[in-house]
């Protein structure tokens, strides 16, 4: 009773679950475009892309997909053998688990018709794939506790997900040695199968012959046995049970289970343990059905598909709908394994700059909440933005993914949708900015300037002085911190050999480039370099000059004097950042 | 000859071709390469952000090279220029150097400054040399006019960088003519492609590179010629979106060094990767011998 009861309850749970989670794939938005394209819209686009798929060449790529990525996870082998034991295994025996045990009474009993879960091989192959599972719970357990590097992080989905297994696993072999030394199932057995109520003598024998051989723990017996006794009821046994048990050694995980316990089974029978650890296991393997839309078992179905997904669809020629409902489903795709952390390219600048959300394990997580609609406080959105932008768009996060989700398409769409917040984010003057700028056909013009400006704006709008620029300056006394922060690279302070002839900006090929250039620019090399000789920090921070640098050295190696120019303008930058960005990025 | 082989960032995800093409012409050449696959990114594109963190990135690739003992050989020209910087930085400052030392060593790792950071280029002008190039050059070209680009960040600063003379270079031209191909002169041979300012200022980033392109095209080059990712998508994919935005067709198009040593060499256009750049180049195979 309390079984079926819990077990309809979680499998609604789970049903209720998978239908909300996947009618989310239709109406969650991440990139900016997404917004407009309506719930309908992309159910209809991903039912048409569905079928025209399946009726095209295309199937092909996805049965191999099918077969290499999801069925052997040949992606995951490419990175360490280790880690893809330690899922094969996992995954393997745990499924073969489930069609041969769990779901014996449609999988098992229908192949084999004379099954019973007290023979061979059943009885050995349920052992073998609960010790391989369990193998693979240490393995992965082994991992996440001696990993070395500080960058990939575990959190408690990822404790709970292997914890609940590894209750599953070992709830069961307990429950399975409980069960062969009960002295009560086994005169439960006795009663339905030999009828021996009458017979004392037989069912001593037969007693007999159990304990010796089946590991049964039966009270108030004389032992040793007679010889002559144990082999009447080794006949005995022929005739009523042995058409359905093997000998339990072949349970070689519940037979270790039960002689260890051998001492106190008697009182663990008495006290019911084999009901108790049948409820745990039972329990167990409800809760984690409930609980696979929510968390990360969710992946069993969501990575195949988000690998299936994407061997068949590419930005430049799938529909947009189709795209916002991929991107969607990648991010429940995710489960986590920090692949991706460990080859990002710039998984070092989290050493120094604390922001997981430079990780991209750890940005999904935040990408995560962003799209499920939770409350983020400007301080979290400004850092997430920020982390989110040291990007080099190498695209090592995507083609290690063991999921196959386009990390870099989505880190893109976030991206944008996060530089349309009101706040600057400073990276963005930086060659990081590249890939923007190669993509920029897909982002709308005034979306893809806004955020250039804003920045730019951010960072202009502290130095006054630079703004008046009809009126003499009143020189004020030189910005000493300003010219002892230009040290970093040992030549910023070269700026005071400066005598203002001008070469670099007679050289400088952004100077030449306009027609005005001061209107542009702002102050032109030779100024700031004066102007950080005379220690006036608004004058040398607030020109656009600064950030419209090419970096091309010509004026640093015309100097007549020695002014590393472009190093003492790259010193500017990083000021001007890091006095409106309190701590620099954060 | 072995070498760590540093692709990058840019190069593996947006110019596949130049990183099999190198592969194929240094193989061809005798070259061993070393893969490492911890390298991360260069700190170029940190630098305009945080100077330590720029070099912090460089130091640790710098590390995980000599951890090796292997010299390093970039394809990119701003990824060169970053580690001859971050080199500069290390071995002026040693409080800067015991500090970025104190982050690497969590991983095991330290910068001792004892390999060498090499482009592709100087180790084929210097390590291979011109005459063991001309003796495996098997198909030479014919009446082809080349424009090299050199690249700020390999030439500049050049008592950083040490590459060639910053003034009057010729490393990249000889390394052309040893394809029996003729390297033409052109006043902004030296300039900036525009690069470092694509997704910060658009429109003068476009502007120096069309200046370049018209420059090029009228000193009467057939093709230009660059050894650094972001210069050549700069004058590939950058300057086809110009010609299609402007309606108009002044295509200079442009081949990444080992792609036109390659086919000299006898290597087969597949795997130089002729068909991936934007522009189509393939008809440069006429003009082989
Ligand atoms: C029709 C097949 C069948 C016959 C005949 C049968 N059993 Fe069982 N027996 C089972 C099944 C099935 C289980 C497992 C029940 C469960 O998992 O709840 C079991 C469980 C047991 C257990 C508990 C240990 C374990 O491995 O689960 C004992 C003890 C036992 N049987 C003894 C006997 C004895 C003694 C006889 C002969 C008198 C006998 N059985 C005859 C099917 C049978």
């Amino acid at each position: 009773m309390a079984y079926h009861v819990s077990l309809y309850i979680s499998l609604a749970v789970l049903i209720v679950g998978l239908a909300y989670k996947t009618s989310a794939w239709f109406f969650r938005r991440i990139s900016v475009d997404s917004k407009n394209i309506p719930t309908s819209k992309r159910v209809s686009s991903a039912i048409r892309g569905i079928i025209l798929t399946i009726l095209s060449p295309k199937l092909l790529t996805l049965a191999k997909v099918f077969l290499l990525d999801c069925v052997l996870q040949r992606k995951l082998l490419r990175e360490s053998f280790r880690r893809w034991l330690a899922h094969t295994l996992i995954y393997w025996a745990f499924t073969l688990l489930l069609l041969m045990h769990a779901l014996d009474t449609f999988v098992t009993s229908a192949i084999f018709p004379d099954y019973y879960p007290t023979i061979n091989p059943f009885m050995f192959l349920r052992d073998v794939f609960g010790a391989l599972v369990l193998v693979g719970i240490c393995i992965a357990l082994y991992r996440r506790l001696a990993m070395k590097s500080s960058r990939v992080k575990t959190s408690p989905m990822d404790w709970y997900a292997l914890i609940l297994l590894a209750v599953v696993i070992i709830s069961g072999i307990f429950l399975e040695g409980a069960k062969i030394g009960s002295y009560s199932i086994y005169k439960q057995m006795v009663s339905d199968y030999a009828g021996l109520e009458e017979q004392e003598q037989d069912f001593k024998a037969l007693t007999a012959f159990w304990v010796e051989e089946f590991g049964t723990v039966a009270p108030d017996l004389e032992e040793p046995f007679d010889v002559n006794l144990v082999e009447s009821g080794r006949r005995i046994h022929q005739t009523s049970c042995a058409d359905c048990h093997s000998r339990p050694q072949w349970a070689f995980a519940g037979y270790a289970t039960a002689a260890a316990f051998k001492g106190a089974a008697v009182a663990m029978d008495r006290a019911g343990m084999h009901i108790f650890f049948r409820y745990i296991h039972f329990l167990a393997c409800f809760i984690g059905l409930a609980y696979l839309p929510f968390s990360k078992f969710f992946h069993i179905l969501t990575s195949p598909l988000s690998l299936l997904v994407n061997s068949v669809m590419d930005k430049r020629h799938s529909e947009p709908a189709n795209i916002a409902t991929r991107q969607a489903i990648e991010i429940d795709a995710c489960m986590h394994c920090g692949q991706c952390t460990a080859r990002c390219s710039v998984g070092i600048v989290f050493d120094e700059v604390q922001n997981v959300n430079i990780l991209p394990s750890e940005r999904m997580q935040s990408l995560k909440r962003v799209a499920f609609g939770k409350r983020v406080a400007k301080e979290e959105s400004e850092l997430i933005s920020d982390g989110t932008y040291l990007c080099t768009n190498c695209h090592r996060c995507t083609d290690v993914c063991p999921a196959g989700i386009n990390l870099e398409d989505l880190w893109f769409s976030m991206r944008e949708s996060l530089l349309q917040k009101d706040y600057p984010v400073f990276s963005i003057l930086s060659p990081l900015s590249f890939h923007r700028g190669l993509m920029r056909q897909t982002v709308s013009e005034s979306d893809y300037q806004k955020p250039i400006n804003r920045a730019k704006e951010a960072i202009a709008a502290g130095p006054e002085l630079i703004k008046n620029r009809d009126k003499p300056l009143a020189l004020p006394s030189p910005d000493r911190e300003l010219q002892g922060h230009l040290f970093l690279s040992n030549q910023g302070d070269t700026f005071s050999a400066c005598f203002g002839c001008q070469t670099c900006t007679n050289v400088c090929p952004v100077v030449a480039n306009y027609e005005n250039p001061q209107d542009v620019l702002g102050l032109l090399p030779h100024q700031i370099m004066h102007a950080a000789g005379l220690g006036i920090k608004d004058l040398t921070l607030g020109s656009n000059m600064l950030w419209d640098c090419v970096t091309c050295y010509q004026c640093q190696e015309q100097c007549p004097q020695g002014v590393k120019v472009t190093e003492v303008f790259y010193e500017l930058k990083n000021l001007a950042i890091s006095n409106v960005a309190e701590k620099g990025i954060r | 000859m072995k070498f760590a082989l540093f692709a990058g960032c840019t190069v593996p995800a947006k110019l596949k071709q130049y990183e099999s093409s190198s592969r194929a012409v240094l193989e061809n050449l005798g070259l061993e390469l070393v893969d490492i696959k911890e390298f991360n990114c260069c700190g170029y594109p940190l630098r305009n952000i945080d100077l330590g963190l720029s070099v912090l990135s460089a130091a640790r690739n710098l590390a995980l090279a000599e951890k090796e003992h292997l010299n390093i050989l970039v394809l990119c020209k701003c990824g060169f220029g970053m580690f001859k910087k971050a080199e500069h930085c290390l071995r002026e400052d040693s409080s800067l150097r015991q500090r970025i030392n104190n982050t690497l060593n969590e991983e095991g790792l330290e910068f001792r400054g004892d390999i060498e950071t090499r482009h592709l280029l100087s180790v084929l002008y210097h390590d291979v040399g011109l005459e063991a190039i001309k003796e495996k050059v098997i198909r030479p070209y014919r009446d082809i006019r080349i424009a090299t680009h050199y690249g700020c960040h390999a030439l500049r600063p050049s008592e950083i960088v040490d590459f060639d003379d910053p003034n009057n270079p010729s490393i990249f031209d000889e390394l052309v003519e040893s394809t029996g191909a003729e390297s033409i002169s052109w006043r902004s041979r030296l300039d900036c492609c525009g690069a470092p300012l694509l997704g910060i200022n658009d429109d003068l980033s476009v502007d120096l590179a069309q200046k370049k392109l018209l420059d090029a095209k009228q000193s009467g080059a057939h093709y230009l010629c660059n050894a650094c990712p972001y210069c050549h998508i700069q004058f590939d994919t950058v300057q086809k979106t110009i010609s299609s935005d402007q309606g108009g067709n002044h295509d200079l198009p442009s081949i990444l060094y080992p792609q036109l040593l390659g086919l000299s060499l006898g290597i087969d256009g597949e795997t130089l990767g002729l068909s991936m750049n934007q522009i189509d180049i393939t008809a440069i195979e006429r003009f082989l011998s």
